[in-house]
């Protein structure tokens, strides 16, 4: 069982391995910083799947700290990119 | 198959790295090093060290990221002229000339390690009964090499009197960072709203797990200092003008709790930083709450930037 | 191999197909946008099938609950960083 969870995380990755591949080349930002969000939710998966091949409780508790800081880079990417310009879309989606 | 993810994770851990190194785009680089940070995670549970994975994934996943995705858009402005300076071949050829030399040391020091390496790890199992704690690493943190932790945490709090120190006279002890602003209907205000209530628990749990399993002040420290900067960037809340005496007391008062500590050491158990019989573990926990809070207003500081503001 | 080794194996199996979806979608979509909809959506449900798989595998119900949580959050910050991102892309093509 433990190499089945094992070659399910090398699978995982190789996946996200794959996906960087188009979304580094850009041409955007936006499509760039959708990497940092690839490996969040890709590692969290391999992360628990190496933590129950090896058995590891605690790899549980790095997978939380991941979870819960997956959308700050990109959140931190937001505020930058729209730092000091009126907020239009949000509002014109409103009206 | 263990083999085969090791493989696999240092292939594209090596890719990502040659990428962030050829990319000649600021945040094409920063968004690389952010997914590296997340992926060296990974590498660290590989190599059995969870708490350092823990570490990377708290302070690589969030507050670096964001400190460098900041930086890199504030850098935007003046790349363009930046990247039309080309250097010569003599500059270039000094830096690819240094930056080689360091990589050949570095590999040659990796080399000439002696095998097996040499390791305090027997001393510090055995001695651990002593201490109390369950987890090694809060045993060698706390009580073997205690004072290295010390200096730590000073230097924690050197960085941000560094970063404050860039302020200008006008605004000294004003508000760090700029005044953020969102609509308090929108998507960013929503996950400010809902994520820091969870993200104080799981960081107080991380802190807490810390003296017997993987965990810690540090890694419960940045998850809620990286909570409080999601709801200053979602303008739901804004950092505190730094003259405030609460806040300068709250960043002095751990590391003042662990020199007292400490030199209370010297009178009952005969060194500094030595704790007596029986109360190590007392004594550990004592620290530990004490630097908690100190080290995510550290963190949350330094990350929030230099006052902009005046405090009015 | 007893039915709750069965399970995990047909649940992860199933999470590492939507892993696959999702990248072949990174892959072949036109655009930023769509690029972003593959992301999202077919990576968190392949994280969520993953989670299920793992289910019958921890030790009691706080263990188990740990993993839920974990996937709620990922849920959670997928939906907002694609709405943010979304956001910051439609901000630098004006007119898209």
């Amino acid at each position: 069982m433990a190499e089945f969870l094992l070659a399910a995380a090398l699978f995982v990755l190789a996946m996200v391995a794959l996906g960087f591949v188009r979304i580094l080349r850009g041409p955007g930002d936006a499509d760039r910083m959708m990497a940092a969000q690839l490996i969040g939710t890709g590692g969290i998966g391999a992360l628990l799947l190496i933590g129950a091949a090896m058995g590891v409780g605690p790899v549980v508790d790095v997978a939380l700290t991941l979870a819960l800081l997956a959308a700050f880079a990109s959140v931190a990417f937001f505020k930058a990119v729209t730092d000091g310009q009126p907020d239009d879309t949000g509002a014109a989606e409103r009206e | 198959m263990s083999e085969a993810l090791n493989a696999g994770l240092a292939l594209f851990v090596l890719a990502l790295a040659a990428w962030m190194v050829v990319a000649r785009d600021t945040f094409a680089a920063v968004v690389g090093f952010v997914a590296y940070g997340l992926l060296l995670t990974l590498v660290w549970v590989q190599l059995h060290g969870v708490d350092v994975a823990l570490t990377e994934g708290a302070i690589g996943g969030g507050l670096t990221g964001a400190m460098l995705v900041a930086a890199a858009a504030r850098l935007r402005r003046t790349e363009a002229a930046a990247r039309a300076e080309r250097p010569g071949w003599p500059t270039r050829a000094a830096a690819a000339l240094l930056a080689g030399g360091v990589t050949a040391a570095l590999a040659v020091a990796v080399l000439a390690l002696p095998v097996p390496a040499p390791s305090l790890a027997p001393e510090t199992a055995a001695n651990m009964g002593a201490t109390g704690v369950g987890n090694p690493i809060t045993g060698v943190l706390l009580a073997f090499r205690a004072v290295d932790t010390l200096l730590e945490t000073t230097v924690v709090l050197l960085a941000l009197i560094g970063v404050w120190s860039l302020a200008p006279d006008r605004v000294w002890g004003g508000r760090p960072g700029p005044r953020h602003r969102a609509d308090p209907n929108e998507t960013l205000a929503y996950l400010a709203r809902v994520l820091p209530p969870i993200g104080l628990v799981v960081g107080v749990y991380i802190f807490w797990v810390g003296a017997d399993l993987p965990g810690g002040k540090f890694q419960g420290a940045s998850i809620i200092a990286a909570m409080w900067l999601l709801a200053v960037m979602a303008g739901l809340s804004d950092a505190p003008p730094i003259s405030r005496g609460w806040l300068r007391l709250a960043l002095v008062g751990g590391p003042l709790v662990f020199i007292a500590i400490g030199a209370a050491g010297v009178a009952t158990a005969g060194a500094f930083l030595a704790y007596p019989d029986g109360l190590a573990k007392l004594l550990i926990k004592a620290i530990e709450w004490a630097l908690l809070p100190s080290l995510a207003l550290t963190l949350a500081l330094i990350l929030a930037g230099v006052p902009e503001r005046p405090a009015r | 191999m007893n039915l709750a080794d069965l399970f995990t194996v047909a649940a992860v199996c199933a999470g590492a197909f939507f892993f696959l979806a999702g990248s072949v979608g990174l892959l072949r979509f036109p655009d930023a946008l769509t690029r972003l909809h593959a992301l999202t959506k077919a990576d968190n449900l392949g994280l969520g099938l993953v989670v299920l798989g793992l289910l019958p595998r921890v030790d009691g119900v706080l263990g188990g609950l740990k993993l839920v949580v974990i996937w709620l959050l990922a849920l959670l910050a997928s939906a907002a960083a694609s709405q943010l991102i979304a956001r910051a892309v439609k901000r630098s093509e004006p007119g898209a």
